[in-house]
């Protein structure tokens, strides 16, 4: 057996040359999965263990040149939602954010380690599709952005090669057109230390007259990663928007689940409650829109 | 294999050599002898072994020790010197926040996290800060109504 080495890079070049020694280095920020997951047993801790938690570069929320969003991989989860730029134009994610673990949880948790961990209860990751986001890698020979839709790639996989640090969330600047309002809701069983057992972000955008002009929908923890309800969101683009066609929406987006037994709900419990939560972060995204209120 | 750790523990500067497995309560138990802080779960569910790192909430059982180089940690023996009580440690005597008292010290850590950042804060935000925290004897109502009579006396 080797015996476990931990090593802190003081920069990110210092990283990338750390991960592309040892195929099996493993990172660690804030340790709210990774060490969690060995103190229950889940899984043991990696034996390369590689400190991120001071590179200064992954850290910071800020407005790009287009009116986007980049936000650091160590942005953490209460970061995020004390971000009046987050909480004001990507309200879904502040949601999100707002919902994870317990204030401690919230401090140490991060952007990255969210995104990397790849659960498919994952909080952030309705959010981050329906913002179509963007997830930046660097590694020793350079760097790339792949959409957070082909990042995840299944429960605790991600299209990241050996070497490849998560760097940033890229979040494009909300389109023109109309008004938008997001949110993003769960099913839970208690308010703190709690995962999504069913949860689904929402985006929606309505003209002056308050029709829907665009819209937007994913569901959390139903699917092996989390996923686009498409044929919902057909059913709203165009529409007045109205109650009627909420439910419907909501309805239709059970299409997307593909839901599984485990300890936390049965398939049928979570296929059942998609309608209702859809339903729950359609209207509030809708009162957004409408209101301006976030 | 054993890594060089300086730590910041209430105000005093320890020098460790601590493997990379070792979890900060396990080395402010252990080696600092500091007890105060409490394992409850050991997975980061009940919030018995809250410290502050940097002055947040932080469980400590599931921190790695190394991690918190160079940092300031505060744990419960922090509020008060042999003797005296914090006024927090006073109000959740007063208001019957405590029982077995095995989810006191995190508790006041978190409680007291909250109070350093917010002056006034409400019932529930106060319930809302407190909510990584587990008791099981006292039904929490005895420990929110003593973080809102500490938090009415300014």
């Amino acid at each position: 057996m080797i015996e476990r080495t931990y090593r802190e890079p003081a920069d990110l070049a210092e990283a990338r040359a750390m991960l592309a020694q040892h195929e099996g280095a493993r990172v660690v920020a804030g340790g709210t999965d990774l060490v969690v997951a060995a103190r229950s047993g889940k899984s043991p801790l990696p034996q390369r263990l590689v400190a991120i938690h001071r590179l200064r570069e992954l850290s910071g929320i800020e407005p790009t040149a287009d009116g986007g969003l980049r936000i650091g991989a160590l942005t953490t989860h209460a970061e995020l939602e004390a971000s009046a730029l987050v909480v004001e134009s990507w309200s879904a994610l502040a949601d999100a954010s707002a919902l994870v673990g317990s204030p401690a949880t919230r401090h140490l948790g991060t952007l990255g380690g969210n995104v990397c961990n790849a659960s498919p209860a994952m909080e952030l990751g309705s959010p981050l599709l329906v913002f179509d986001a963007h997830v930046e890698l660097a590694s020793a020979e350079g760097s790339r952005r792949v959409p957070f839709g082909s990042f995840v790639t299944g429960p605790g996989r991600t299209s990241a090669q050996t070497g490849e640090l998560m760097t940033a969330v890229v979040l494009p600047a909300p389109e023109p057109r109309g008004r938008m309002g997001t949110a993003y809701t769960r099913l839970e069983y208690r308010l703190a230390m709690e995962i999504a057992v069913v949860g689904a972000a929402a985006m929606i955008r309505v003209d002056h007259a308050g029709r829907c002009v665009e819209a937007r929908i994913a569901l959390t923890a139903v699917a092996p990663t989390c996923v686009r309800a498409a044929e919902a969101e057909q059913v709203l683009r165009g529409s007045a928007a109205d109650e009627a066609r909420i439910e419907q929406a909501a309805q239709a987006a059970a299409a997307a689940a593909r839901p599984i037994d485990d300890v936390r709900a049965s398939a049928p419990y979570r296929s059942a409650m998609v309608p209702v939560i859809v339903r729950r972060a359609l209207t509030r995204a809708l009162d957004r829109a409408r209101t301006g209120a976030r | 294999m054993r890594y060089p750790l300086a730590i910041e523990v209430n105000g005093i500067v320890y020098e460790e050599e601590i493997e990379p497995h070792r979890s900060l309560l396990s080395v402010l138990r252990g080696e600092l002898g500091l007890t105060g802080t409490k394992e409850g779960c050991d997975d980061s569910e009940c919030g018995a072994c809250m410290v502050l790192l940097d002055g947040r909430p932080v469980n400590s059982c599931s921190f790695l020790a190394l991690q918190a180089g160079g940092r300031r940690v505060e744990t419960v023996e922090s509020l008060s010197k042999p003797g005296e009580l914090h006024p927090l440690q006073a109000a959740f005597l007063e208001e019957g926040g405590v029982q077995c008292g095995f989810c006191t010290p995190g508790m006041l850590m978190s409680a007291r996290s909250l109070l350093d950042r917010s002056t006034h804060p409400t019932e529930a935000e106060i319930k809302r800060h407190l909510s990584g925290n587990l008791c099981r004897c006292t039904g929490y109502a005895g420990i929110v109504r003593a973080v809102m009579k500490v938090a009415a006396a300014g």
